[in-house]
Order: C-alpha cells, then structure tokens, then sequence
C-alpha cells in the first residue's frame, strides 16, 4: 500500500512540512524519529538511516565540487566523503547546508540581475538619476569655475540646482522603497510575471516551463492555456492565417470568419500570424485589473498591479461590445494601433452576476498599413514613472522630470 | 575659424535636442560663453524638421527624448537625400552608456553624466 508524505507525517507525530523538510536533509532526524518514520512505513530503521546517509554524502560530494571550481588550493578529498560525515557530522552538516544557501543565493542574484536589465521601472528610474546628476554637475561647475555669470543667469543656476538636487532626492527614496519591495514581495517574481516570461518564450508545456516557478504561476499558466484552447477549437490556426493575410482589420476579420470580435483578438496576439507578428493582448475584469498582460516591444507596461488609465482598454469598460479603435503614444513616441472591446457575460442563471471583461490588442504602427493619426491618445505606462505632467488622468505624481510644454 | 568670427557670419553651429531643460540651460551657457551660436529643441518631435530648418554645424542630440527617440532622428538625419545634410557631425548624449542604440550612426556618444570641459572639447574637436 502506498501511503501520502501527509499520512506518514501525521502517523510519525510531525507535520507533512517538518517531513519534506527531513527528506531533503533540511533538518535532522534523530535516532527516534527515524525509528517512528520506519514502523509507519514498515521498512527496518537502518534502511531508512542508510538512505539518508547516502543522500547525505552525494550532498557533501556536490558542495565540495562547487566549492573546488572557485578556489585553488589542493582538492577536495571527494573519496573521502564517507570517512568525513562519520568522523565530524556536525561540520559535514554546516557545509551542506552553505552549499545549498549559496546555491540559492546564486540563483536570486540571476533572477535580480535580470530584473535589474529588463525592469522598466528601474530603467525610467536609473535615468532620471543619470539626468539629475548630469544637470547638477554641469551647473554646479559652471557656478565653482569662476569666469563671468550675469546675475540673472546665477540665480536661475542656483534655482535650478535647487531644483535637481530635490528631485535626485525624491527619485532616490522611490528607488530605495523600491528595492526594499524586492524582499518584502518575498519572491523575485509575482506569479502573473512568472506567467508573462512564459508566454514571451512560447507557451512551453507547463511542466517544463523553466520561467513557472510557483505553484501559483503554473496554475495561472494552465488557466490562459485552457482558454487558449478552447478559442483554437472554434478558430484554427490555417483559417486565421489565411484571412490574416487578407486584412489588417480585426473587425473585418472577425465578420470574414463569421466569428466574435474578441475571439479574432486573442487568436491574433497568441498565434501571430504574418503581419501580426508584434501584437500584443492586454484583459481586464470589469474592475479594471489586468488578468492577462501579453507584451509587445516598446508598449510601456509597469509593474502587473499598475497602469495608465488612459489605456483605450478601461475606456471600453464603460462601452461594453462596441470596438473603439485607438492610435496611442508613448511619452518616447512610440505609435500603436490598438482595438479594445468589452464583453458581458452572465454566467450561472438569469439572476447572476453580470462579469465584465475588457480586451485591448496592440499592433505597432506601420506607416505601410496605417495612417498616423492627429488624433493619438497619448498614453504612459503608470503614473509614477510616467513624465506627463499636465495629464487630467494623473492619480499620483510622478518621480520624472515632466515633459516640456 | 575662431569661433567668435564664426558667430558673427551668422551660422548656426549647434543645434541642441534635449528635453531636460536644466541641463540644456547649462550647456547651452556653456558653449554660448565658448563663442557658439547654439539653438535648443525641447523634443523628438519637430526634430529633423530643425536640422532640415536650421542647418546647425552640428547637433548634439539627447537619445530618450519625449515623442521621437534620439535614435530616430538620427536615423532619418543620416537617410537625408541632402548628402551635406546628411552628414552633419552628430553629438549623442545618452544616459545608457556607449552601446546605445543610434551609437554607431553618430560621430561621437558622450555619456552622461559628463564633465563640461569633456563636452565643450569634444564640441571644439567636432567644429574646428
């Protein structure tokens, strides 16, 4: 009969978490325990001890390669593993357990080195350091070098030290608040990241999806996946690149395929097929929070929780199935077309909640199939890293410098 | 040519693109004091169209400008069917360091922050 990790924790008198922790040599067992653990299974205690010494000494084995790769000096004994666990177990202990705490710190500093080169916040953020410090140098030398400064010109440098050296202080609070977040999130990545890298790198199978770290993520990933499914059932990849090479219009799309408009949406930015290669998807639930955030180069996007409220996406919230069609503008200029629609739906009976769920599709501007637009909305990507000082939709200010008038 | 005669001919020698506008205040002082004529655009937007307008000796561009990257305008400079304008020597201020996108197409990258004497020779070097 085979017995669950919970069974056996529960009949050995420990908790399912103190037994995963025992079984990957987190914490000892003693001689007691190890005994309760081999009458619960019904296999004899040496087995059991000889089981983990064996782990035991695999561990030390890998802990003293890793430590022989970055130092000189003679190698380690690595035949003498078994000799050295049964003589100091203590010490064989303490530098397993090193070895495991370095591994993981190692890791972390993969994962915090690539936020630190992908994160948009941190970029805007390092920037506006960069240009705060760049403008109080030049004024700075200019007012210590001597040389000749009408009086209305050292006023306006003085003034616009002033000026920079509260915004380097402003922008340096935000970044530290920032950086402290990283450990108080507990994890490097929230799971909906977790699930965004995944779509970047292409739907991999759940299981091996190196980018779903969290149980979280991966139940996440399996959700979106599910309903990609179901939406490639009812509009087949061979259909919709055939009619894709046709139009760049999602609506006349879906009326070619006799098929919904926000079907044709997702089906686009999943697939990508040719002449939508760069599109992006962005859905929100009827409160305005993204449920799923499919990325497109230069499309500003902040962190999961935020956002612009100029997003034509939440505009379509209050105009439920009609397609608004939007040319937006990032505050480094960058155009998009984009077709945002929302949809409700009443699920259970005639008296349940009526959900409500908002689609945005993303194509970057192409002058070749698209006309730029006096219209375009300008957009940002949240408000405190947004520089659009004078915007109506501003809910928080922002740590950038604003834009010129 | 002396700078100071150059001024008096009446020529644009520096057009400066930068959207931040302490540190296009302090640079253009700087290089007015040095005898430049110099002449500032606050953004990506309306760019080219002052370098086609202004024909400055050189520009000296801000790479992440609001509404049109720096790179941008430098890639549009340097496909000018006008060869004396497409060749205008180009400055490149960038926050990112001398990889920086639009790097290869400028003549020289000067990243921030820098110090003005590093700005005011390099600008010398490029005009003389």
């Amino acid at each position: 009969m085979s017995l669950r990790q919970a069974d056996v924790a529960r009949a050995a008198g420990i908790s399912p978490a103190y037994l995963n922790l025992i079984e990957h040599n987190h914490r000892p067992a003693g001689e007691a325990l190890v005994d309760r653990l081999a009458d619960v299974l019904g296999v004899p205690s040496e087995e059991l001890a000889e089981g983990r010494e064996e782990a035991r000494i695999a561990a030390l084995r890998e802990a003293a390669a890793d430590a022989a790769k970055t130092r000189t000096g003679p190698a380690p004994e690595l035949d003498q593993a078994a000799e050295f666990l049964a003589r100091f177990p203590g010490w064989a202990g303490a530098l397993i357990a090193n070895a495991r705490r370095a591994e993981s710190l190692a890791g972390q500093l993969v994962d915090l080195s690539d936020r630190m080169t992908q994160d948009p916040y941190l970029l805007t953020t390092l920037h506006e350091v960069l240009s705060a410090v760049t403008s109080l140098r030049s004024t700075a030398s200019i007012l210590s070098e001597g040389g000749e400064i009408p009086d209305d010109w050292r006023m306006r440098f003085h003034e616009n030290l002033n000026q920079d050296s509260l915004r380097l202080s402003n922008t340096a609070q935000a970044l530290v608040r920032y950086l402290d977040s990283f450990e108080t999130e507990g994890s490097v990545y929230s799971p909906q990241e977790e699930v965004e890298a995944w779509m970047a790198s292409g739907l991999a199978p759940i299981a091996e999806a190196a980018e779903l770290a969290s149980d979280a993520a991966k139940s996440l990933a399996a959700q979106h996946l599910a309903r990609f499914r179901e939406d490639a059932d009812l509009l087949g990849d061979a259909d919709l690149r055939v009619a894709a090479a046709m139009t760049r219009d999602p609506v006349a799309l879906a009326h070619a395929l006799s098929v919904p408009l926000d079907l044709v949406m997702r089906r686009l930015a999943i697939l990508r097929p040719a002449g939508f290669e760069r599109a992006g998807l962005l859905i929100c639930d009827g409160s305005g929070s993204l449920i799923l955030r499919h990325a497109t180069d230069g499309f500003p996007l902040p962190r999961p929780a935020d956002s612009c409220p100029l997003w034509p996406l939440f505009q379509a919230l209050g105009q439920p199935h009609t397609a608004l069609s939007h040319q937006v503008v990032t505050p480094e200029g960058r155009r998009f077309d984009t077709i945002s629609m929302a949809m409700r739906t009443q699920r259970r009976s005639i008296g349940g909640p009526v959900l409500t769920l908002a689609q945005m599709l993303i194509l970057p501007f192409d002058p070749e199939r698209s006309a730029m637009r006096e219209d375009a909305l300008p957009i940002g990507p949240a408000c405190r890293i947004c520089p659009r000082d004078e915007c109506d939709a501003r809910r928080e200010p922002s740590i950038l410098a604003p834009l010129p008038s | 040519m002396n700078p100071k005669g150059r001024a008096a001919q009446m020529t644009l020698d520096i057009l400066m693109i930068e959207d931040e506008p302490n540190i296009a205040e302090a640079l253009r002082f700087i290089l007015t004091r040095d005898g430049w004529r110099v002449d500032l655009h606050h953004d990506g937007m309306g760019g080219i169209e002052q370098i086609r307008r202004c024909r400055p000796r050189l520009v000296i561009l801000d790479l992440m400008l609001p509404n049109r990257s720096g790179a941008e305008i430098l890639a549009e400079l340097r496909a000018e069917s006008d060869l004396a304008l497409a060749r205008t020597p180009v400055l490149l201020l960038t926050a990112r360091g001398q990889g920086a996108e639009g790097g290869q197409q400028a003549d020289i990258v000067l990243a921030k922050p820098f110090a003005n004497d590093e700005l005011r020779a390099t600008v010398r070097d490029l005009l003389d």
